[in-house]
């Protein structure tokens, strides 16, 4: 589980976390029943505080990506098909949506963006 | 969960100098970071802790025991770390080893020898040629061999490189990792508390400036730069520090999200370290006395 933190980030550390562990999730490089670390090898692994390892597998936890089970440890949850296709949709709406804000602020047209995303699409 | 250490309403009153009402909790498996300038009165707390100086008022427990009245019992759950921590400078680390072992119920020969190793100490060699660097890392090995429910350490990173100050704090993550030992450590580097902090109490002039989560500080707290224009419109926000500056302001808020609605457009926040949450809050400190 590769997971890389940025001071320098606005984002907040815990957000950070969840948000690449999420990611991994989504994408299928951690599967349903893995074992997570503790929260407390992984805030040493880190050198982040416990509280904020904490925070980040409750946020976790409380979105259905892990189960945490007490005295056993953090698995990653069984992903129901429907709902994981869901989440990428969501995780492709959000990052879309910054763009078009940008672009209707700017007054660009909808058909100048939409030949755009096609580029961007087709550039790798 | 029992809190490894409570300190509720801690009163000392010296000539020049009141620790007035200090009160703080550290649960198990934490880091608690204790800071503050030079004179704040943290050394004193601590030594209050170990009953090393009599309290005036307040009470202090660890493991729910009382500090004074079950004085021993408390001491053989601390480890204690403090500059000059009373070793003999002619003996061997060996033979300081033999004599301070022997007042611990609990000693554990075997992690003694584990932190050394760990450490990368020689255990013939002779306190008085140890560096500073080794001395501390010698008085962490004896703090840790016997058990200790609380690490208790003052000042341990002054006068480190940063180096070993980063050995020490990795050495601190191991310590509650399995989540029954606490740490709570002084510091005026709170660069060192930035990482791993879980809690962070700030005490100035001997009183107590702020007690919370580290996580939750830093979330809340903003430094805000600005035009005069934004510092009027903030006139209903407390404004910690207040520094005008020939074209502008900056200050820290308890609250960025409401400063930011209450100046209006161009306000510019920024994430406070812990150093910049010592400096405004010393600055506002001094403000309100002038």
């Amino acid at each position: 589980m590769d997971i890389i933190i940025s001071n320098a980030s606005d984002q907040p550390i815990y957000e950070q976390i969840a948000r690449q562990i999420q990611s991994q999730i989504v994408r299928g490089d951690l599967e349903e029943g893995a074992l997570l670390p503790s929260i407390r090898r992984l805030a040493k692994d880190l050198q982040v505080s416990v509280i904020t390892t904490s925070r980040a597998y409750e946020e976790l936890a409380r979105d259905g990506f892990i189960n945490m089970v007490a005295g056993k440890g953090c698995y990653v949850a069984a992903q129901n098909e429907a709902l994981l296709q869901e989440r990428r949709l969501k995780m492709v709406e959000d990052s879309l949506a910054k763009g078009v804000e940008t672009a209707r602020n700017m007054g660009m047209p909808l058909d100048e963006l939409i030949t755009l995303v096609e580029v961007l699409y087709r550039e790798e | 969960m029992q809190d490894v250490l409570k300190v509720e309403g801690l009163t000392k009153q010296y000539e020049d100098f009141m620790l007035d009402g200090i009160s703080f909790s550290l649960p198990p498996g934490y880091i608690m970071g204790f800071i503050g300038a030079n004179g704040a009165g943290k050394t004193t707390t601590i030594k209050l802790i170990m009953n090393l100086i009599k309290k005036d008022a307040g009470t202090i427990e660890v493991m729910g025991m009382d500090n004074i009245r079950e004085e021993r019992s408390v001491k053989d759950k601390i480890g204690f770390v403090y500059d000059n921590a009373g070793f003999y400078e002619e003996l061997s680390m060996e033979q300081m080893k033999n004599i301070i072992s022997r007042y611990y119920t609990r000693w554990d020969e075997t992690a003694y020898k584990r932190y050394l190793k760990r450490l990368g100490l020689k255990k013939n060699k002779k306190i008085g040629d140890l560096s500073k660097g080794m001395r501390m890392k010698y008085a962490l090995a004896m703090a840790l061999s016997h058990h200790a429910e609380l690490l208790l350490m003052d000042e341990p990173t002054s006068g480190l490189d940063p180096v070993i100050r980063a050995e020490l704090l990795g050495v601190l993550q191991e310590v509650i990792e399995e989540g029954d030992c606490s740490v709570f450590f002084s510091t005026h580097i709170t660069s060192d508390l930035d990482k791993v902090a879980d809690y962070v109490v700030m005490i100035h002039d001997g009183e107590m400036i702020f007690n919370d989560a580290k996580d939750r500080l830093l979330e809340h707290y903003r430094l805000v730069k600005g035009t005069q224009g934004h510092l009027s419109n903030l006139g209903g926000q407390r404004l910690i520090g207040t520094d005008r500056l020939p074209h502008g302001f900056s200050a820290l808020v308890a609250d960025g999200r409401a400063a930011a609605k209450a100046a209006g457009e161009g306000l510019v926040l920024e994430r406070p370290t812990l150093e910049d949450m010592m400096l405004y809050h010393v600055r506002d400190a001094a403000g309100r006395l002038v």
